[in-house]
């Protein structure tokens, strides 16, 4: 990359260079980017742009001839859409009990997982297992084990009295919800565990030590040593993810398609509905537009806390 | 062999210049040590001759020819590493011969250089050996070893003792000193460490903030700092350095001690080795605050009301005591003195 | 966190209760998965929510593979997969090795790019890829979900191999250019060599990620020949939902190489999931 350039000025004259030398150098990064940056660009950040521009324009591939720019027509039929509303609450339900289940079973694995014990090698990777299987399986494993026909699920809940009688929860659109949200669960918490697990191992010993010698209790080291240690980055690990289960649909359109009665469905399952099943792409995207803005005005809360967070 | 220019280089990183009119030349079969406290610009500079780091303004001639803009491997020039960087993957017989390797020698011409080089540095049985499985000093050797096969035109090392215990720094100082005479190389030697820079040196280059400083031998430092900056790098313990103003027949201290010398010094330097202890009265007044006892010498730390604290290392194991007072009496032939500005002035008696 | 002072047994036995809770919650949907697949078509409604089959069969696996189409499905999720994960690999190694060698001009620029693509919902942009990719004629093949994949995989896979070449001191690189390299040859015989755990590790993420993608290649691709496995199953299930050994041998099917993947990249899921390694 920097051969030796025809030398027309004369050794040893003093000279600003702004030669071959610093070209290559300020050009070569640029050359290892720039696959991913054309890709990023010309897959992903174009059609968002489109994406973006089919919100305020009618494009229905069942109907071609209606074809237009129609303004905010879109997201004022979206206003009226009581799908929409309802999408939009079960979107808070289905992220807020995911995260929170997740976490907590997650926070415990982590816990376990962090203290020696026999067979830790093989119980760590028998428990992270879960995260590793494809997400249309989980979908379809549970259905299938709360599938009265075929799965214990429903007996089991029968016999401690959970369920009145071995139904099909996932066909009432009262506790329809909570099948997907277990599925969420069992690939979720691999995921938390693994990051506290990180996270824990990253508190030195030595301030164990200390604490044991000043006297603490367990219950005292967990609460003020572990718990301040791990707070900020607990509350940023919990919304990025959140925001990430928001958009994730693969369960809920496997195990529910958004059913019974629309009891299951969150905006990003509709926005797959409407533009796969409906082919209505203008109202796919004003969803997408109207879901984009929910998350950013979470991100902008999220940014907000972790300032006041991360202060050391 | 080769002898190398540097020509008013300079070193910029966006508008932050850290290397200024650097003009130096070194003979062929020198060994020049670049001296200087973190962040002089010595590492940089030494990359720069090795072709790591782009040169923003001047020229480096190595024999004479242009090699500004030449890239690393056109140099010839062998580097030794502060972290030795030793192939993590390749045995050690594989890493002393990888610059043949890539030159596409065959094996068989490969083994004799690395074997022999093995030799001298007494690393024949750990050829088959990785990196890792050798101790500190055998990778410091292996690290040596490699440059030693490519029998270059001049060898660089970038702080390569400063990951080594004390006395493992002090075989391998020995190691080096022996390899230059042996090779008779041309090698530049980047330290922090000054008492490696006066034994290793014959010249030594004294960098401080982006300028050099000083150039010259060991001894011609100690003797005769051009500054205060390298009078006080230069020497251990650290030359004492007090403040002085003008009186009628030269200069006078704080507290009104008389000392000869020119009337636009501002400090004198004075080395504690040149210091003598006498009783109360004669010399300098002072209290004896706390003494070190090294065996061969003591260092006798002093304080001298109204100037400041003063350090004086004694021959042997003077009888005296914390809270004592004494006389401090400088020889007049090794006084220095500064100006305003921090620069040596000729001193009378010289 | 070692055992600083000594447990009662009681905690202990607790202890160990509660890790094969978890073992057992972690297993239990796979072992009834297999335990369907297992079982004889004609006992799967007698034997219930019994948790060991009365007796075992491989028909169900037999009729998968020489019956149906999913041997199809699964070579095209292979391709797929495979292609994914080869190319990804490649272009996040460039882009990884720029970030963590250079210090360049518009740096930060780049990357808070990359984090862009990695917040908003890639549900927004199914709708308009579908309509490019048909204006290129490219439904139904296998090229546009590779180049799909491709692209929603580069940032992660870029941070996750950044990290890998961080933890490569730069001195090597410098070392070997000494010795004579051009930049080209010290990668290939110095930061190769020692980043390939890292490659590996990136193919493996990415890998499962592009095996479990369904809803891009259900908008994409609409012909039987063409279909992914996930695709497939999804089909097959709305089809036949009453074969139930038989969707389930399909679903461990699908899990075989996901598991395979699992069991490689285990050392490196921390690394992973801290470089944003969010399957799907």
């Amino acid at each position: 990359m920097t051969t030796l350039s025809g030398n027309d000025t004369a050794s040893g004259i003093p000279r600003t260079r702004f030669g071959r030398a610093y070209l290559a150098y300020a050009v070569e990064p640029w050359l290892y980017l720039s696959p991913a940056i054309l890709l990023l660009i010309f897959v992903m950040l174009i059609p968002l742009g489109i994406g973006i521009s089919y919100s305020v324009q009618s494009i229905n591939l069942l109907r071609p001839f209606e074809t237009g720019y129609v303004g905010l027509e879109n997201f004022e039929a979206l206003g009226e859409d009581a799908r929409f509303w309802t999408a939009l609450v079960n979107t808070f339900w289905w992220t807020f009990g995911s995260v929170t289940l997740q976490f907590f079973l997650g926070l415990g694995l982590a816990l376990l997982l962090s203290r020696p014990f026999h067979g830790k090698r093989i119980v760590q990777a028998l428990v992270f297992l879960p995260w590793a299987v494809p997400t249309f399986l989980i979908a379809l494993t549970f259905s299938w084990l709360l599938n009265p026909v075929i799965g214990p699920l429903p007996h089991w809940g029968a016999a401690v009295g959970l369920l009145e009688e071995p139904y099909n929860i996932l066909s009432d659109p009262g506790t329809a919800m909570w099948g997907p949200i277990l599925a969420n669960v069992w690939y979720g918490v691999p995921f938390f565990a693994i990051t506290l697990l990180a996270a824990l191992q990253s508190i030195p010993g030595e301030l164990y030590e200390a604490a044991e010698i000043d006297g603490a209790s367990a219950w005292q080291c967990f609460t003020k040593i572990t718990l301040p240690f791990l707070g900020p980055m607990i509350a940023i690990t919990i919304m990025l993810r959140a925001i990430w289960i928001a958009n994730f649909a693969d369960l809920i359109y496997v195990m529910t398609g958004g059913g019974p009665a629309n009891s299951t469905q969150i905006l990003s399952s509709y926005i797959f509905t409407t533009a796969f099943r409906r082919l209505d792409f203008g109202y796919a995207s004003a969803i997408a537009v109207a879901l984009l803005g929910v998350l950013l005005v979470y991100a902008v809360i999220l940014l907000f806390v972790r300032a006041r967070l991360v202060k050391f | 062999m080769a002898e190398m220019e540097l020509r008013d280089v300079r070193k910029s990183y966006g508008g932050t210049e850290v290397l200024r009119n650097i003009d130096l030349r070194i003979g062929d079969g020198e060994f020049v040590v670049l001296v200087g406290p973190s962040g002089c610009g010595k590492s940089t500079l030494l990359r720069m001759i090795a072709g790591l780091e782009s040169i923003t303004g001047g020229a480096l001639l190595i024999d004479g020819a242009e090699m500004t803009d030449v890239p690393p491997r056109a140099r010839d020039i062998a580097m030794v590493f502060q972290s030795y960087a030793l192939y993590p993957h390749m045995s050690v017989a594989r890493n002393m011969g990888f610059s043949m390797e890539i030159r596409r020698r065959p094996e068989t011409e490969r083994r004799g250089p690395v074997d022999a080089a093995a030799r001298t540095l007494g690393l024949g049985s750990f050829l088959d050996r990785l990196p890792r499985a050798l101790s500190g000093g055998q990778r410091q050797r292996v690290a040596m070893g490699r440059a030693i096969v490519r029998d270059p035109k001049a060898f660089l090392f970038d702080e390569p003792l400063s990951n080594l215990d004390a006395a493992l720094r002090a075989e391998m100082r020995l190691e080096i000193a022996r390899l230059h005479q042996r090779l008779g190389t041309t090698m530049v030697y980047v330290t922090h460490d000054q008492v490696e820079a006066m034994t290793l040196a014959d010249r030594i280059v004294v960098l401080n903030g982006g300028d050099i400083q000083q150039v010259g031998t060991p001894i011609e430092l100690y003797e005769r700092p051009a500054n205060r900056f390298v009078a006080t790098f230069i020497g251990s313990p650290t030359m004492n350095v007090l403040e002085v103003a003008p009186s009628r027949d030269g200069l006078r201290l704080a507290d009104g001690t008389p000392l000869p010398g020119p009337g636009t010094a501002r400090h004198i330097g004075i080395r504690p080795e040149h210091i003598a202890l006498a009783k109360p009265g004669e010399g300098i007044a002072a209290t004896v605050e706390v003494i070190e006892r090294l065996g061969s010498d003591s260092n006798v730390h002093c304080e001298i009301p109204g100037v400041g604290p003063i350090l004086a290392r004694i021959r042997g194991n003077p009888d005296i005591r914390p809270g004592a007072s004494v006389g401090l009496v400088p020889e007049k032939d090794h006084l220095h003195y500064f100006d305003a500005s921090g620069t040596a002035l000729p001193g009378m008696a010289m | 966190m070692a055992a600083l002072r000594r447990t009662p047994p009681l905690a202990v036995v607790g202890t160990y209760l509660a890790i094969l809770a978890y073992v057992a919650f972690a297993l239990f949907p796979l072992y009834w998965l297999l335990k369907i697949a297992l079982t004889p078509e004609r006992l799967i409604y007698s034997d219930g929510t019994a948790l060991w089959p009365s007796a075992l069969t491989l028909e169900n696996f037999r009729a998968v593979l020489f019956a149906t189409d999913f041997l199809a499905y699964f070579r095209n999720s292979v391709i797929v997969s495979l292609g994914t994960a080869a190319a990804t690999a490649l272009i996040a190694a460039a882009a990884g090795y720029a970030f963590s060698r250079f210090a360049f001009r518009g740096k930060r620029l780049v990357i808070a790019l990359m984090l862009v693509t990695q917040m908003f919902p890639l549900l927004m942009i199914i709708a308009p890829i579908y309509k490019i990719v048909a204006a290129l004629g490219l439904l139904n093949s296998l090229t546009s979900l590779i180049i799909v994949y491709t692209a929603f995989n580069i940032p992660f896979a870029t941070f996750l191999m950044q990290s890998f070449f961080d933890g490569i001191p730069k001195d090597l690189e410098e070392a070997a250019m000494m010795d004579g390299c051009t930049r080209l040859q010290a990668l290939r015989k110095v930061i190769l060599p020692l980043t390939l755990p890292g490659l590996g590790a990136t193919l493996g993420f990415v890998f499962t990620a592009a095996w479990s993608e369904l809803f891009f290649a259900l908008m994409l691709i609409r012909s039987d020949d063409t279909m992914t496995f996930p695709v497939g199953l999804l089909s097959f299930v709305s089809k036949f939902s009453v074969d139930w050994g038989q969707m389930m041998a399909a679903g461990v099917l699908a899990l075989v190489p996901s598991c395979l993947f699992f069991a490689f990249i285990q050392r490196y899921l921390v690394q992973g999931l801290t470089s944003g390694a969010v399957k799907g």
